[in-house]
């Protein structure tokens, strides 16, 4: 990987990098279970995408901050509390301000705290980088986790409820498995195929990084 | 080959040594041709709109499979029947009142995403037209649950909705049942031949029965799937299903109602998706006897045969690593 090399990375790279090349939901495939718990509409794909955006690129910065007072022995700890410290700060704030959809997704909120794409960019990120390249790689990474879920999200919702954002497209329900959760595995699934293929046919599978060999 | 041009040169080849003419593509066409006449039956009671959403089912089959094959590159085979074979199976899994785009959907995500998705024919984990019909029920759940009263005639194009006979009976009972159907004698004759409400090739239990001896017949299946799966059922609804407590049950009613003739003896014999031992054959038989009836007494949905079959298929290959058969010439400990 390239970011374990100490010299310079540009943070337009950085961010190509979380967005396209290490994508946490069609590339790395993790955080697999909120991107299919929530993504049944495109309100709720969104905010949870801007909460994980916003908690990685600050849990990023912040790891990076403390980098040199971490103990590696314990940094698997610091790193939960820093990343809970900051999943507090949505949950408040979400809990404060967007009260409806609060209710609906308030769990996978909070549960921010256990997806794996957040530590995983703590640890092999941002706990050897500095805070500019750590900050843009966390906002790469939730971007790219952000795209992901409001491309899924389109699909189920204008498949499964007819509608977008809430707004009425199609006057009928066309496919209601589409809001289901087998719906968001079908669609996970597809899309991700889809991705693969564009990484295939254009460019040549330079672009896979985990997930292309399965 | 060049060691064959001389007579006298030894032939040496590896095995298979012994060879039938059968294949693969003959093999679905006769599977295919044994549900016709289930499939007659079907156009009998519910009309032309049978023919067009077999129809349809089986043009989206054969379509999704030409369109996978050719983006992937790989050899299109639709004359093995396959495909054919799906279609037909699906489309005599469906109301004959589904709208046109149904079949088109459901067939597509039977052959193209549960078929050629996981590499084409062979393998598959779960049974293509299953997966299908699942797929349509749980997406369009009013429309693959009105069901039209057979009318045994071409003219009734007004078709009433009705409840399948295992609809009556989960609302109702089995006073409800007999009441519809008149007597008990008449509910058992009109089972038999198929005079009732349900999927268009599901509700004639004797022609799917002629279809399946003559599969036997054949010796394109064995009797271990469908006699246990059958068998299990009737125990156990002899045993649990009667409302006055243990062995009050009709075991009778229950063989045949609902899609379990059709899924016993086709669905679930499936070579790709069902154990390949004798043993593990009747494991998985039980299995599903046992499943389908659990959905039918005590889940929400009046039929389990389809997620029966389809829970089944998931154990397959388990069932076949724990019970696969002695390797001859093997000691115990060698054998892993």
């Amino acid at each position: 990987m390239s970011h374990q090399h100490q010299e310079k990375v540009s943070y337009w790279a950085l961010l190509k990098n979380g967005v396209i090349k290490e994508n946490t939901i069609f590339r790395l495939v993790i955080s697999l279970c909120p991107a299919i718990a929530v993504t049944n509409s495109v309100r709720n794909g969104f905010l949870l995408g801007s909460a994980v955006l916003f908690v990685q690129a600050m849990v990023n910065s912040t790891v990076a901050l403390l980098r040199n007072f971490i103990h590696p022995r314990i940094r698997i700890p610091i790193f939960m509390l820093i990343i809970s410290g900051w999943v507090t700060v949505v949950d408040m704030l979400m809990a404060a301000y967007a009260r409806a959809a609060y209710k609906e997704i308030g769990l996978y909120i909070q549960i921010i705290v256990a997806f794996a794409s957040i530590l995983a960019r703590a640890e092999v990120f941002a706990s050897k980088n500095k805070v500019g390249a750590s900050f843009f790689d966390g906002l790469g990474s939730g971007l790219g986790f952000l795209l992901a879920l409001v491309i899924i999200s389109f699909f189920r919702e204008l498949l499964g409820k007819g509608t977008l954002v809430g707004l009425t497209i199609v006057p009928v329900k066309p496919m209601l498995i589409m809001i289901l959760p087998a719906g968001g595995f079908l669609v996970t699934g597809l899309l991700m195929g889809f991705f693969n293929w564009i990484d295939m046919r254009f460019y040549g599978g330079k672009g896979a990084g985990g997930a292309g060999g399965h | 080959m060049a060691v064959a041009k001389k007579e006298q040169e030894l032939l040496v080849t590896v095995s298979p040594h012994i060879r039938s003419d059968e294949t693969v593509g003959r093999i679905m066409w006769t599977v295919s041709l044994s549900l016709l006449p289930a499939f007659v039956f079907g156009v009998y009671y519910f009309g032309p709109k049978a023919v067009y959403v077999t129809a349809l089912c089986i043009v989206g089959s054969l379509f999704s499979e030409w369109l996978v094959q050719k983006m992937t590159g790989r050899e299109v085979t639709l004359g093995d029947g396959s495909a054919f074979l799906t279609g037909l199976l699906l489309g005599m899994n469906m109301p004959a009142s589904a709208p046109f785009y149904i079949p088109l959907v459901s067939s597509f995500v039977a052959v193209a995403i549960t078929k050629q998705l996981f590499g084409g024919i062979g393998y598959n984990i779960f049974n293509p037209a299953l997966i299908g019909r699942a797929f349509a029920l749980i997406t369009w759940p009013r429309a693959m649950t009105s069901w039209t009263e057979p009318t045994a005639a071409f003219v009734g194009l007004d078709a009433k909705t009705t409840a399948t006979p295992l609809g009556l009976l989960k609302e109702g009972g089995m006073q409800k049942l007999v009441e519809v159907f008149g007597d008990k004698a008449s509910l058992y004759t009109d089972l038999l031949l198929g005079h009732r409400a349900g999927s268009l090739g599901e509700t004639s239990v004797i022609a799917l029965l002629v279809g399946g001896a003559f599969l036997l017949y054949k010796r394109y299946i064995t009797w271990h799937i469908p006699v246990s799966f059958l068998g299990t059922v009737a125990v156990l609804a002899w045993a649990f299903g009667g409302k006055g407590g243990l062995f009050t049950g009709d075991p009778l009613l229950h063989l045949l109602s609902g899609g379990l003739m059709l899924g016993a003896i086709f669905m679930a014999t499936d070579y790709v998706t069902c154990p390949s031992t004798r043993l593990g054959q009747v494991v998985f038989g039980i299995g599903c006897g046992v499943l389908t009836i659990l959905i039918r007494l005590k889940a929400g949905y009046p039929e389990g045969v389809m997620f029966a079959i389809l829970l089944m298929n998931c154990f397959a290959p388990m069932i076949d690593r724990n019970l696969k058969s002695k390797v001859f010439g093997l000691k115990k400990e060698a054998r892993k």
